[in-house]
């Protein structure tokens, strides 16, 4: 089975501590995994501003990039969710269905492909999980609390097995952070406000570390977190997964 | 103004925005509850789903038996193209049977049409007697929810409201006195009423009926009073068949307050003896959006404000912020339809993040539909020239990763080195309240150059 590495733009260029602990989570597992090099973006931030007709080239891009792995994994389910769902702007060829069918958010991939939810890590801090949107509303991470659906979480799947790391639950389990792409400029009072209230959900039930599937959330956290002093962390929870004592 | 500036004022008040979060969220929470008690939940969604997407696909048919069927029990029926007709119609209705007073229960299709300025200026008294929408008229407002017109206001508010219009007396906006004052005042308009109208919450081809769903009574109240009673309602509000109701009633109450059903569900089959019962059938736009493929499954909406409760944003921006009839998530699908360039900015008052959709009773893809909107806006609306430059020049650099990678390392470097007054300028939106990351000595791409070789 071949992987390939696909780290967001973001994460590349700003957290290449999550890109590392990814990369070395799935080396650890036992992945055969390769970093194909010019990698750039899905261009879910044009087509989430109405411009998805000029993303057609970093699609292709990705598509280039990635045709002839068996697996592409990235530690972003939005980023992720984006390939599914909406690279149907360019010319459906087998190279792309294939590369949509076998794109997988981190967590996921662990759970479902590699089958494995004990990871041998070790991180005793109280967590709180941010259930990022488009992981769980878009790539059916775990139960919604809209749905009436049966409960499940694969992140928490993942984080419960992780030797004494204490999972908080949250007053609001699934509310939006408020980032929401370039939302986060676009509509800034209430980005903020919507990210300071989740912030005070985690503060309200003793949390120490947000942490996440999708670390864009998480940036906008970390942005108010370290603007008003709070004594909260956050880490990807590849970062999470990836540690030991 | 935009959804973004009317949510920056909404929020100067942190302390009102905290309220009405959490006031709408309590009712979200309800909803849930309602909703877990019912183990076919999800089945009954696809029902009402398939059941609307049929009446969808073969609506003429089904208006025209309604039709047939209503007028044998001796309803009365109009056809309404758009608001300027739908007002006329009631006007000419009320002319007809020298009406002075009219009392209405909740009806957003009246809101949609401007009805009451309508009459007013032909010299009627028109009374809301719901008493969420009886605040908002007296307070001359609009309905800031479809399901809890006044959720905008704290009853300290009501309370003063009620002590200048109907001379209460102070009450630190204690509920039961100012609802026992309203009930006290709104029960002699409607022993004075000559016409009554309601909404209509299902029109039913099979028998030619309508149901008015209420929790006051105030459309029973209303109609039976009332020599007259006019019933208003979108082409979408056919449902086939009578036995259908026991989905979408159930769906219905739980999703908009969380009542396993609405106090009063109104069958409302035929005149009674010696009155007279209208139906307005209107339009108004609705074909327009049934011919659009990606937007038809909007008219699936049934009107509970479940995606409004559930909707981050709308909890924290006020439906006033949408300055729409219907605000929140469906209002930000249907509202573009209409007018295309006033409510460009709805579709990008959202983060995409699909709770809507999930709450919504009858399956619309909401999120998908904000999506879509915004794709058809940046090319038939002017958009701010900064914006569009940035995104446009992004998307060449994205499909280039030489010149992506050039640009990433100059961008690490400028936000590296740049002084932090000169960042967080003005211009800097992520800025105001937020840090930015801090930038690390290199990027992954550098990383795995150096530790990686494969």
């Amino acid at each position: 089975m071949k992987v390939g590495l696909f780290i967001p733009c973001y994460i590349n260029q700003l957290y290449p501590q999550v890109a590392i602990a990814t990369l070395e989570l799935l080396e650890k597992l036992g992945v055969d995994v390769y970093y194909p090099k010019g990698q750039t973006c899905c261009g879910q931030p044009l087509g989430n501003s109405g411009y998805e007709g000029d993303a057609k080239g970093s699609c292709q891009v990705f598509v280039e990039n990635f045709k002839e792995y068996d697996y592409i994994v990235g530690p972003s389910g939005s980023c992720i969710y984006h390939v599914k769902k909406h690279f149907d702007i360019i010319e459906q060829t087998p190279e792309v269905i294939k590369v949509r069918n076998n794109a997988y958010e981190l967590c996921e991939f662990i759970v479902k492909i590699l089958g494995k939810t004990d990871l041998g890590a070790s991180f005793p801090h109280k967590v709180g999980l941010h259930k990022s949107c488009h992981g769980l509303r878009g790539l059916h991470l775990g139960s919604c609390s809209e749905r009436m659906d049966p409960p499940f979480s694969t992140e928490e799947d993942l984080l419960n097995n992780v030797k004494g790391l204490e999972l908080m639950s949250l007053t609001r389990k699934d509310e939006c952070c408020g980032f929401g792409g370039t939302f986060s400029v676009f509509e800034e009072a209430i980005s903020v406000k919507m990210g300071r209230d989740r912030i005070q959900d985690h503060l309200d039930n003793n949390v120490e570390v947000i942490t996440g599937a999708d670390h864009s959330c998480l940036m906008h956290l970390e942005g108010l977190i370290n603007r008003n002093k709070q004594p909260l962390r956050v880490m990807h929870i590849a970062e999470i997964l990836n540690s030991s004592i | 103004m935009s959804h973004a500036e009317k949510a920056t004022i909404f929020n100067k008040n942190e302390a009102k925005v905290n309220w009405h979060d959490k006031a709408l969220w309590y009712v979200r929470e309800k909803r849930d509850n309602a909703a877990h008690n019912v183990k076919e939940w999800e089945y009954l969604r696809d029902l009402a789903s398939a059941i609307k997407a049929n009446v969808l696909s073969d609506l003429d048919t089904y208006l025209v038996e309604f039709e047939a069927n209503a007028l044998k029990n001796g309803i009365k029926i109009h056809w309404a193209s758009d608001a300027e007709e739908h007002n006329a119609i009631i006007g000419k209705i009320l002319d007809d049977n020298n009406a002075e007073k009219v009392v209405k229960s909740k009806s957003m299709l009246t809101e949609e049409c401007h009805l009451n300025p309508y009459l007013e200026a032909k010299g009627i008294e028109v009374v809301d007697t719901d008493l969420g929408e009886y605040i908002v008229q007296i307070a001359k407002e609009t309905p800031s929810h479809i399901v809890l017109p006044a959720i905008h206001k704290t009853k300290e508010e009501v309370d003063e409201l009620f002590q200048e219009h109907l001379g209460t007396k102070p009450s630190n906006g204690n509920p039961e006195y100012l609802t026992n004052e309203a009930r006290k005042h709104l029960r002699g308009k409607f022993l004075k009423a000559d016409v009554a109208i309601t909404g209509v919450n299902f029109a039913i081809a099979d028998t030619g009926g309508i149901v008015v769903c209420t929790n006051e009574g105030n459309a029973d109240m209303g109609s039976h009073l009332a020599n007259v009673h006019i019933a208003s309602m979108g082409i979408e509000k056919i449902i086939p068949k009578e036995a259908h109701l026991g989905i979408f009633l159930r769906l219905l109450a739980r999703s908009a307050t969380g009542q396993p059903i609405t106090t009063y569900s109104s069958h409302f089959n035929k005149p009674a003896e010696g009155k007279e019962m209208h139906i307005v059938i209107v339009d108004n736009g609705r074909t327009e959006q049934l011919s659009r493929e990606d937007f038809r499954a909007s008219l699936h909406c049934i009107r509970c404000g479940a995606c409004m409760n559930t909707c981050p944003i709308y909890r924290r921006s006020g439906g006033h912020s949408y300055e729409a009839t219907i605000p929140g998530p469906i209002g930000s699908i249907l509202s573009p339809g209409k007018d295309l360039t006033k409510h460009s900015s709805l579709p990008f008052a959202s983060t995409l993040c699909g709770s809507c959709s999930n709450v919504c009773p009858v399956k619309i893809n909401i999120h998908e539909q904000l999506y879509k909107w915004r794709q058809i806006i940046v090319k038939d609306v002017k958009q701010p020239i900064v914006k569009k430059s940035i995104l446009k020049i992004a998307g060449s650099v994205l499909a280039k990763p030489k010149l992506y990678d050039f640009a990433g390392k100059s961008a690490r470097f400028m936000l590296k080195y740049t002084p932090r007054f000169m960042i967080y300028s003005k211009l800097n939106a992520w800025g105001k309240a937020r840090e930015l990351p801090e930038i690390k000595n290199e990027n992954f791409d550098q990383w795995y150059k150096i530790n990686r070789k494969k």
